[in-house]
């Protein structure tokens, strides 16, 4: 018998080349079909880039802001629920150790338009509140224009507007000498405050100082809101001693809440969104698959012909179902690489937008590539194992 | 040498060191069905190297049957079948692509050449499977092209080019890898008489130069061209004759 046969062998760039033929010949279709995969990987890329970045910009908040700050309010509880709290609340409040700041808010009643004219009624939902002079301080808030109550004189008719009241009432410039009808007096405006994430409801409200509002206004003074910096490291201790702290008799009316917990329930919230995006991401990502496969077993039929060949040519099974898989590996590495791009761009551009820092996690082009090439693996078996179990008499017979 | 030396005599005696490249013995296929079709019955054929026979028959004759048994695309209900030496009862599936991919070269009807790819890119896949990198089978395959008289078509996009070329280049991929022999199905079938006429010619010369070939027609003009005419009826051979070619030493 005549020496052992060496083993039909496809160099590892052929088997590159005859992968990519499919692609090159039929380029619509194959772009069309990696398109799902394409639009998978975007979503998951964009998706997972999206809510790291907005987190990053959230912690950034969070880390100004501070979360050591508590707000105390009136519960609308199981008794009387007359909206205030005991008189002296504030000084007991600042005689707890470790509490750093407290600046307390009350409601004054009085309304304020932007000139006397206005009929009365029309406050365009702007209060006007009594609070002390480092409440700005102790919300950690800025200013966008003008002085704080804490350094103009206090007795006189001066008040600061929050950001949504001061567009309410026309003021562009807190520093202008702008004056407003509050109560019966005309008010000068000193100050427009930046807009406050930890207690948006001051956005809407015109503040005085405590003597402006006893001399103007005949208002006695009477906390409804208690505003608490404490020692980041007993804010629970602080948190649970304060109901009784501020009313002994009925400690149940006294609402202690923590305004970051609000924004960090919202992040919860997005975190739920972004699951479900993940989710549809993951199905246009199958779905993706199921394409490429539908679209392989097709060019499997229309190449029988090629494959008949192959096989007269000296190609195992082995070569012709490593070429189809790899067919279909490339247009799901090419569509993972597209999606990758594709996500990034999106969350680049739309976190520019926002002023975020970009932030695409690894993880998600990482995770991204490595589905798409499972998607590609899964979706080449099928058609790859069709393709050899072409007979190769019959495929050459076919014209 | 010569592992069929053993098989009985050829029809016509022939010089001892002329290597059997093809020996068929009591060879039958039958597709299974109801009822059964005998496509091959019985056929006994031993072909030597240098020789170019013409297989001629009717449509349904069993000519396509006949090829791909002989090419190791299909095997034999029952019979022996080697090739090159080698016999295809003793290989599997495997070692039957690699005896493909070095020792046997095929030419079809249809050409089979690849789209998107260059005429010299389809000679060199005639090497594809023997593992040689494309470096090297692009030079054998501008060789190859050069024996067909296509030197001037080597970049062109094969499946654009005329019918005659096509089946030219199909030619060259055949012969790329100097194999043992050359099986060729109706390889003028889709051609006009002038382009046919050309590959007859082709297929001569490189018969002149040594290359042992295998034509397949129904043609039985083109067929009393070759040296030696096997006529295929109903699976059965039932003539095998050589002619003395003027001014053939032989
Ligand atoms: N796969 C098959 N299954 C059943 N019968 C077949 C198959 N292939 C060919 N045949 C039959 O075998 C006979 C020989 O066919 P073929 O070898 O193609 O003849 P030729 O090439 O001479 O026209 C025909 O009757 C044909 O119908
Ligand atoms: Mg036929």
């Amino acid at each position: 018998m005549k020496a052992s046969l060496e083993p039909s062998r496809l160099a590892p760039a052929d088997m590159m080349r005859a992968s990519l033929i499919g692609l090159r010949t039929r380029r619509l279709r194959s772009i069309l079909s990696g398109l799902g995969i394409v639009i998978g990987i975007a979503a998951m890329v964009g998706v997972l880039g999206l809510s790291e970045s907005s987190k990053s910009e959230l912690l950034a908040q969070l880390d100004q802001l501070g979360t050591n700050m508590l707000r105390i309010e009136a519960g609308s509880g199981i008794g009387i629920g007359t909206g205030e709290l005991p008189e002296d609340s504030t000084v007991m409040v600042s005689r707890v150790g470790p509490v750093e700041q407290v600046a307390s808010i009350s409601e004054t009643g009085a309304s304020v338009y932007r000139t006397d004219l206005v009929p009365e009624g029309q406050t365009g939902g702007i209060t006007v509140k009594a609070v002390d002079a480092n409440l700005l301080a102790t919300l950690q808030g800025r200013m966008e224009s003008g002085i704080f109550l804490d350094e103009a004189a206090t007795d006189l008719p001066v008040v600061v507007l929050g950001a949504v009241a001061a567009e309410r009432l026309g003021v562009t410039d807190g520093a202008g000498g702008t004056v407003v009808w509050l109560g019966d007096d005309w008010f000068s405006v000193v100050g427009v405050m930046d807009t406050l994430d930890l207690s948006p409801d001051l956005d809407r409200a015109a503040l005085v100082s405590y003597s402006t509002a006893d001399e103007f206004l005949d208002h006695g003074g009477v906390p409804s809101t208690i505003y608490v910096r404490s020692d980041p490291d007993n804010i629970d201790v602080v948190r649970s001693v304060l109901p009784a702290t501020v009313n002994p008799e009925s400690p149940d009316e006294v609402e202690v809440t923590r305004p970051s917990d609000a924004l960090e329930a919202k992040e919860a919230a997005d975190q739920a969104f972004t699951n479900l995006l993940l989710g549809l991401g993951a199905v246009a990502l199958l779905v993706g698959g199921v394409g490429i496969a539908n679209v392989m077993v097709i060019s499997v039929l229309e190449r029988r012909g090629e494959i008949g060949l192959r096989r007269a040519l000296g190609a195992t099974k082995g070569h012709i179902s490593i070429q189809f898989l790899g067919e279909s590996l490339i247009l799901a590495t090419l569509g993972g690489l597209g999606g990758v791009a594709l996500g990034g761009a999106v969350t680049a551009v739309y976190a520019w937008s926002q002023g975020w820092d970009v932030l695409i996690p690894t993880v998600a082009i990482v995770g991204g590539m490595a589905a798409a090439l499972i998607i590609g693996v899964i979706a080449g078996l099928y058609p790859a194992m069709r393709a050899a179990r072409v007979s190769p008499t019959e495929a050459l017979r076919t014209l | 040498m010569s592992p069929a030396a053993s098989l009985s005599a050829p029809a016509t005696a022939a010089p001892a060191d002329e290597r059997t490249v093809l020996a068929l013995s009591n060879v039958t296929k039958t597709y299974p069905g109801t009822p059964p079709v005998h496509a091959i019955r019985g056929v006994d054929l031993d072909i030597r190297s240098g020789e170019l026979v013409a297989i001629v028959g009717p449509s349904g004759s069993g000519k396509s049957t006949l090829l791909h048994v002989i090419g190791t695309l299909d095997r034999a209900t029952s019979g022996t079948v080697s090739v090159a030496g080698y016999d295809v009862d003793d290989l599997n599936d495997k070692q039957l692509s690699s005896l493909r991919s070095r020792h046997i070269g095929f030419v079809f009807q249809q050409f089979f050449l690849l789209a998107g790819e260059t005429a010299l890119d389809n000679v060199a896949d005639g090497l594809l499977y023997t593992g040689m990198p494309l470096s090297r089978r692009r030079v054998l395959a501008e060789h190859a092209l050069d024996q067909v008289g296509l030197a001037h078509r080597t970049s062109h996009e094969a499946t654009k080019l005329s019918g005659g070329e096509r089946q030219r280049v199909a030619i060259a991929r055949a012969l790329i890898g100097s194999p043992d022999i050359i099986l060729a199905d109706e390889p003028t079938g889709n051609l006009d008489s002038k382009s046919g006429e050309d590959v007859v010619r082709l297929i001569e010369s490189l018969n002149a130069d040594g290359t042992t070939i295998v034509v397949i027609t129904h043609d039985h003009q083109i067929a009393s061209r070759f040296p030696r005419r096997v006529s295929l009826l109903d699976g059965e051979i039932v003539e095998d004759i050589r002619i003395a070619v003027s001014g053939d030493p032989r």
